[in-house]
């Protein structure tokens, strides 16, 4: 993966309506060669009409989508280099899984035999040999899906689309899975382009991450990027935990906002451009970046008293009320140094915010 | 369900089903025995004998009951195939055809001749077929045969259509298939139960129908009913029993295959 790759999915000012409502506004992406892409969304927010355009399952209202520079928004689905892993698989059930891996080689003009032979192949590659001569029917949820992934790989498209492939399967193999993509993207080199809804599973597998909502871009980039520099507030609540602090700033200097939220409490953050004194804002601040003590610690401590506890296995998740109201939340990792700081409801504490911690954002 | 809502507890439900049974099949049962009665009356029993059955072949009337037939088998056959070919158009221009306006009114209109008193359909077939000038005889029962055996064709088709996703299709055409292909490599194969059940029952009502078909046949020209209804005219006889018997066992052979082919899975 590098930055120059070259552009294999170009998507320009693509709208998408259906009568008074629209899907997709002007949506602008570029996917690159032999990346791990994917569309980040909440259900409704027009990651699978985008998905649904570059197949030719949907037609663009306005703009265009571009195949490394060929234009191939008006061209139907049969004619475009690119395949689909569907979210229910779509096997054809009154054939083989050798059939229905071979169905595609087939239809583009290889004789039966060879599609047979690349076909073999390819549940090699998924570790399904020996259920070649079986239906689709008689295979499990986590079979079928790689058979899915196995047909759709079969032809060696351009660009592989996945459209939330992975959502009916149960968690242990749902991660097992999220591996074996990710291999599969790297062995094959084709570019994958990734639907869900799972920020988890956007995280655990992308090269880069395109966060929609209502239709909208709301930030790409990398995982890394898109967790610790969201751009805006649903960015910010949409991947992983967060708390979202109203503050008010104070001063603007030397690149850093001096801001107080309510009860008074100080807080300094990086400061990004447009904001202004006086300005009503958010700040964004991970409860793992916290730190909860007994006694004021260096640097910005807020004062308040433990509400509530939550183990959950992996960490410690604390609920604090600061003094004037304001609810925070701070999560500490399950380890013997984690378990010291645990404080009981009712009891005093303070919270501890680690230098650049707390991100600050506009809308 | 509970013992106090089960139906076998209301009162008179023994008696009520015993005799529906009983009006139902006794005259059924009555033909069949007797199709094997060894002597000439119609009511008295003379034993078992075969003789009714070499009658039809072989009798004063076998040249009549043969040739009746093989009309009626051959227009069963050509029938059921036109039909069913309609039918098979018609359920996937209505089940896939997205959701346009007439749809509802388009199924309505297409199984509306199974609803419709056949007298009424026989007569309008007929002053049709007068008003064109289509001279009446095999042509103008087959023509009418095709016409009314579609809606019995299309339901057993339609049924099994919607229970198959549009994904299939949208996987053929991603993996390559022209529209033509993913018709005939998935949604045909998946739908065939469903064309073949189709095609069973418009063939048993096509040999099985009286009153169109002698509404619109010509003279001189008869089916099998048609030729039955004859005979029976001028006297009954044992044979009529044996003949009825046969094409009552023929019916029962092609609605069993009819429902176990409905019911037919090739996806395991």
């Amino acid at each position: 993966m590098n930055d120059t790759a070259e552009i294999a999915i170009d998507v320009r000012d693509a709208v998408k309506r259906y009568g008074d409502f629209t899907a997709l506004q002007k949506i602008s992406l570029g996917i690159r060669d032999n990346e791990f892409f994917t569309l980040l969304g909440p259900s409704g927010c027009g990651k699978t009409t985008l998905l649904r355009m570059i197949a030719g399952f949907e037609d663009v209202t306005e703009g265009g989508i571009f195949l490394f520079g060929d234009e191939i928004e008006t061209l139907p689905p049969h004619k475009r280099p690119v395949n689909t892993v569907f979210q229910n698989y779509a096997l054809f059930p009154h054939m083989t899984i050798l059939e229905n891996v071979g169905f595609g080689l087939e239809m583009k003009g290889s004789s039966r035999k060879d599609a047979a032979k690349r076909a073999a192949e390819m549940l090699e590659l998924v570790h399904l040999s020996q259920f070649a001569k079986r239906k689709p029917a008689q295979l499990s949820g986590g079979q079928q899906q790689r058979v899915a992934l196995a047909r759709a790989l079969a032809p060696s498209p351009k660009v592989l689309l996945l459209d939330e492939p992975l959502s009916a399967l149960d968690l242990k193999l749902r991660k097992a899975m999220q591996i074996e993509l990710k291999h599969i993207q790297r062995e094959t080199g084709i570019t994958f382009i990734f639907v869900t809804h799972d920020q988890e599973e956007a995280l655990t597998m992308s090269d880069r991450i395109a966060v929609m909502s209502a239709g909208e871009l709301q930030q790409l980039g990398r995982p890394r990027d898109i967790y610790e520099h969201p751009r805006n507030m649903f960015v910010a609540d949409f991947i992983g935990d967060t708390n979202l602090l109203e503050v008010s700033v104070d001063k603007i200097a030397d690149g850093r906002a001096q801001c107080h939220i309510g009860g008074g409490h100080a807080l300094a953050c990086d400061a990004v451009d447009g904001v202004q004194t006086g300005a009503k804002v958010h700040l964004s601040v991970r409860p793992e970046r916290l730190i909860l003590s007994e006694e004021a610690g260096n640097g910005t401590s807020l004062r308040g008293t433990v509400t509530e506890n939550i183990y959950i296995g992996t960490d410690i998740t604390t609920m604090i009320d600061l003094e004037g109201g304001p609810k925070i939340t701070v999560r500490a990792s399950n380890t013997e140094r984690g378990n010291k700081r645990l404080i009981e409801p009712g009891n005093p504490a303070f919270v501890t915010m680690e230098t650049g911690a707390a991100r600050l954002l506009l809308d | 369900m509970s013992a106090n809502t089960d139906v076998k507890t209301y009162a008179g439900f023994r008696s009520i089903t015993l005799l529906c049974l009983v009006i139902l099949y006794a005259p059924l049962i009555v033909v069949t025995v007797y199709s094997f009665n060894a002597s000439e009356s119609i009511t008295a029993w003379g034993g078992w004998s075969l003789r009714w059955y070499a009658d039809v072949f072989i009798g004063p009337e076998s040249a009549k009951f043969q040739q009746a037939a093989i009309n009626s088998f051959s227009m069963a056959t050509i029938a059921a195939t036109a039909a069913t070919a309609i039918a098979t158009a018609a359920a996937t221009a209505i089940v896939r055809g997205g959701k346009y306006r007439l749809r509802t009114p388009s199924l309505g209109l297409i199984t509306l001749p199974i609803m419709v008193p056949e007298i009424v359909l026989a007569v309008a077939t007929l002053i049709f077929f007068n008003a064109i000038g289509f001279t009446r005889g095999y042509m103008t029962i087959l023509v009418a045969h095709i016409a009314f055996c579609i809606p019995f064709a299309y339901l057993p088709i339609q049924a099994r259509m919607q229970g198959i996703e549009d994904t299939f299709e949208h996987a053929a055409m991603d993996l390559y298939a022209t529209k033509a292909q993913a018709f005939k490599r998935i949604l045909l194969p998946l739908m065939m139960p469903g064309i073949i059940s189709g095609f069973l029952l418009a063939f048993i009502v096509s040999l099985d129908d009286f009153i169109i078909t002698n509404f619109v046949k010509g003279a001189g020209i008869e089916t099998l009913p048609t030729a039955i209804f004859g005979s029976v005219k001028q006297g009954l006889k044992p044979n009529i029993m044996a003949i009825s018997t046969m094409l009552l066992s023929l019916s029962i052979v092609m609605v069993t295959i009819s429902y176990f082919v409905s019911k037919f899975d090739n996806t395991k």
